[in-house]
């Protein structure tokens, strides 16, 4: 069902947060309290110079931003086209791109003047990342994690209780990423009148998904000066791995009226396309509801929840941001996905060539940024969202590549 | 007329309260729930909500998710659940509207219009969709309205009294007050500003009120009674069908289900 709009793709979402068709609020009546105090919050903070200010004081003082835009020589010799620079999303404090948001809704929970926060982590960064903001704020943190997870992400499941959170796993359902946001959900509604919920991704009811996109817009804004500074000129493609697609939309986001400019969005291809060996939603799924927003899921005939597989745990996940199918539906930005095997191989090829061990998650990104650089003119420009780093990943790495032989 | 409209029609010309008792389809199995409404409907429930078990139900607590879970890991699907109803409501002599709660979820993959029309056929009086809010509700409202199938809205301690003008207007049937902030599960003791959130919506509305979330004890149910016209109860007979999974543990679940369902209703006199 293409989208048909007269208006500039980037003008969304409306006032009932709608891309397109896509988002809005389904949620019970309980949260519809919440979501508008939160949508009044943002608009406000949005505007409001002092907030502005201090949330990019954060990110330049504690964050370390901007990232830099690095020129992956040895990676474009290697696919032999295209010019491949990356943008080191991992070199952020915390390792990745959810410490963006983490400190944005951080800063509004204390506006709101709610004490404690609760956050949903697949791999354990946007934990990590709200572990880091709540400790940083002086607020009392719960994560909740698939209990399938903590045992993926050790490392991070230490990182989040060194800095004072509690991890709760969580072991309902297929315990991984969408189950650990249920329980967010639940917890969230019991305890709306004094806890924020910092979502960690371009997912959930209005105002979230535009929220988190605006928080992680930091990336694709420095990405366009960058790119400007050191090449002249705006990039080829812009590439970004989608899981909920947060860093993906925070990187497209300020390219999308850039019609010179390709987007492309890499999901899990898992181990095949059979449904319940991927999480590539955008490829293999269709338009639904789940976790409060509509937007393409995987499910069943029935409209229950699909089992997903991805050997990313941040990108293991059946649904996937509404801008996101608006962007798919317009023909924006085009999405496709890569297998386990390739991501992995891509991990082991980026360390050897580059010195830098990239998230799982990451890795299916470097893999697509390899095939479109080789098809590609050797003065195109290709920049890819190095989303996070792989240190996390090292053991799970280890014990998958051991039984590959 | 509705079943629904029925039903509150001749409790308020008796000056008596609806007993609404909520139970999962298909846990442990659908022949299950063929033997459980009509005991429930025997033992006095006045109207059953039928839990349609959803992978992933964010309004739910830990006993009606568990539920689900259990109906959904042994394969239920959308038309067993219809296929029981059907036999029920086909029984002779039955009379007590069945109602179903339903994620939008499953309403939207069938498209909204098909959802009714296969509920209507098996004999489902309305529905509650606890996961779509009045502002995403307007189409779902007016198919529903078309066809004489209610829409049940809910209205929680955290709706602003301007919503829940809106709401009671989009609702059809009864509004399904939810006493306490949170999800479904049992709770020692209902919240006190619950008498002050009923008076509000009487004074806006003449749709029967009904009572839920966090009701499970006879003491609950006497302390509604002269405040609601229904209540609705369904963490505590949830829990009893976690045994229904032995032959020996069916007849349990289903003599255990008639005592509360008895003690309960009786409790509202």
């Amino acid at each position: 069902m293409p989208t048909t709009t007269s208006s500039p793709v980037s003008a969304v979402p409306d006032a009932r947060g709608r891309f397109g068709p896509y988002g809005g609020r389904f949620v019970p009546e309980t949260l519809m309290f919440a979501l508008d105090q939160l949508d009044k919050a943002y608009q406000e903070a949005k505007h409001d110079p002092a907030f502005q200010a201090e949330f990019h004081r954060l990110l330049n003082e504690y964050v370390g931003r901007p990232s830099r835009l690095y020129f992956a020589e040895r990676l474009t010799k290697e696919a032999g086209g295209a010019r491949i620079y990356l943008k080191r999303e991992d070199l952020n404090h915390t390792g990745a791109h959810k410490i963006n948001n983490a400190l944005g809704q951080a800063m509004l929970t204390r506006r709101m003047g709610k004490k404690r926060v609760i956050a949903e982590t697949g791999a354990g960064m946007h934990g990590v990342a709200t572990a880091t903001a709540a400790a940083l704020f002086g607020m009392t943190c719960r994560v909740y994690m698939g209990s399938e997870d903590v045992r993926r992400q050790e490392l991070n499941v230490f990182r989040m209780r060194a800095m004072g959170t509690e991890v709760f796993p969580v072991t309902s359902g297929s315990k991984t990423l969408k189950d650990a946001t249920n329980e967010a959900m639940r917890e969230w509604m019991s305890t709306v009148e004094d806890t924020h919920y910092i979502i960690g991704s371009v997912v959930g009811p209005h105002p979230f998904p535009m929220m988190v996109r605006d928080f992680q817009s930091v990336i694709g804004i420095e990405t366009k000066q960058q790119c400007r500074d050191l090449v002249g000129r705006l990039p080829d493609v812009v590439v970004a791995c989608v899981g909920g697609g947060s860093n993906a939309a925070g990187i497209f986001y300020p390219f999308v009226e850039d019609a010179g400019v390709e987007l492309v969005g890499v999901e899990a291809g898992g181990h095949g396309a059979a449904l319940g060996g991927h999480a590539a939603t955008l490829s293999y799924g269709k338009p639904g509801v789940l976790h409060g927003s509509f937007s393409y899921v995987l499910q069943d005939d029935d409209g229950q929840t699909a089992p997903v597989h991805s050997v990313s745990a941040g990108l293991d996940y059946p649904g996937v941001g509404p801008e996101h199918s608006y962007w798919h539906d317009a023909d924006r930005v085009r999405y496709c996905n890569v297998t386990d095997k390739e991501a992995l191989d891509a991990f082991q090829l980026c360390g050897r060539l580059e010195g830098i061990l990239p998230a799982l998650e990451t890795a299916h990104a470097v893999v697509e940024t390899m095939r479109i650089a080789a098809k590609r003119d050797k003065d195109d420009v290709v920049v890819l969202c190095f989303s996070g780093r792989g240190d996390k990943d090292c053991a799970e790495v280890a014990r998958l590549t051991a039984k590959q032989g | 007329m509705n079943p629904i409209d029925s039903l509150f029609r001749r409790l308020r010309a008796e000056n008596r309260k609806a007993f609404m008792p909520f139970v999962t389809a298909g846990d442990p199995d659908a022949a299950f729930t063929r033997e459980l409404l009509p005991v429930a409907a025997d033992a006095g429930a006045s109207l059953i909500e039928i839990g349609f078990p959803f992978s992933d139900p964010i309004a739910d607590g830990p006993v009606i998710q568990a539920s689900y879970t259990r109906a959904l890991d042994k394969g239920l699907k959308l038309a067993d659940i219809f296929a029981a109803v059907k036999d029920t409501t086909s029984r002779p002599g039955w009379q007590t509207p069945l109602v179903a709660m339903a994620s939008y979820s499953l309403l939207y993959k069938r498209s909204p219009e098909t959802f009714i029309a296969t509920a209507q056929a098996a004999g489902l009086s309305g529905a509650v969709v606890p996961d779509l809010p009045v502002e995403e509700a307007g189409e779902l409202a007016n198919l529903a309205a078309d066809r004489d199938f209610k829409l049940i809205l809910l209205v929680t301690p955290t709706t602003s009294p301007a919503r829940a003008e809106k709401i009671v207007k989009a609702c059809g049937g009864f509004v399904y007050v939810v006493s306490v902030v949170g999800i479904t599960g049992e709770r020692d003791k209902l919240p006190a500003q619950l008498r002050e959130q009923i008076a509000r919506l009487r004074a806006m509305t003449d749709l029967p009120l009904c009572v839920g979330f966090g009701v499970s004890r006879p003491e609950h149910v006497r302390e509604l009674k002269d405040l609601a016209d229904g209540v609705i109860v369904g963490s505590a007979l949830v829990k009893k069908l976690e045994a229904a999974d032995t032959p020996d543990g069916r007849a349990k679940a289903l003599a255990e289900v008639r005592k509360l369902v008895s003690e309960l209703s009786g409790a509202l006199g």
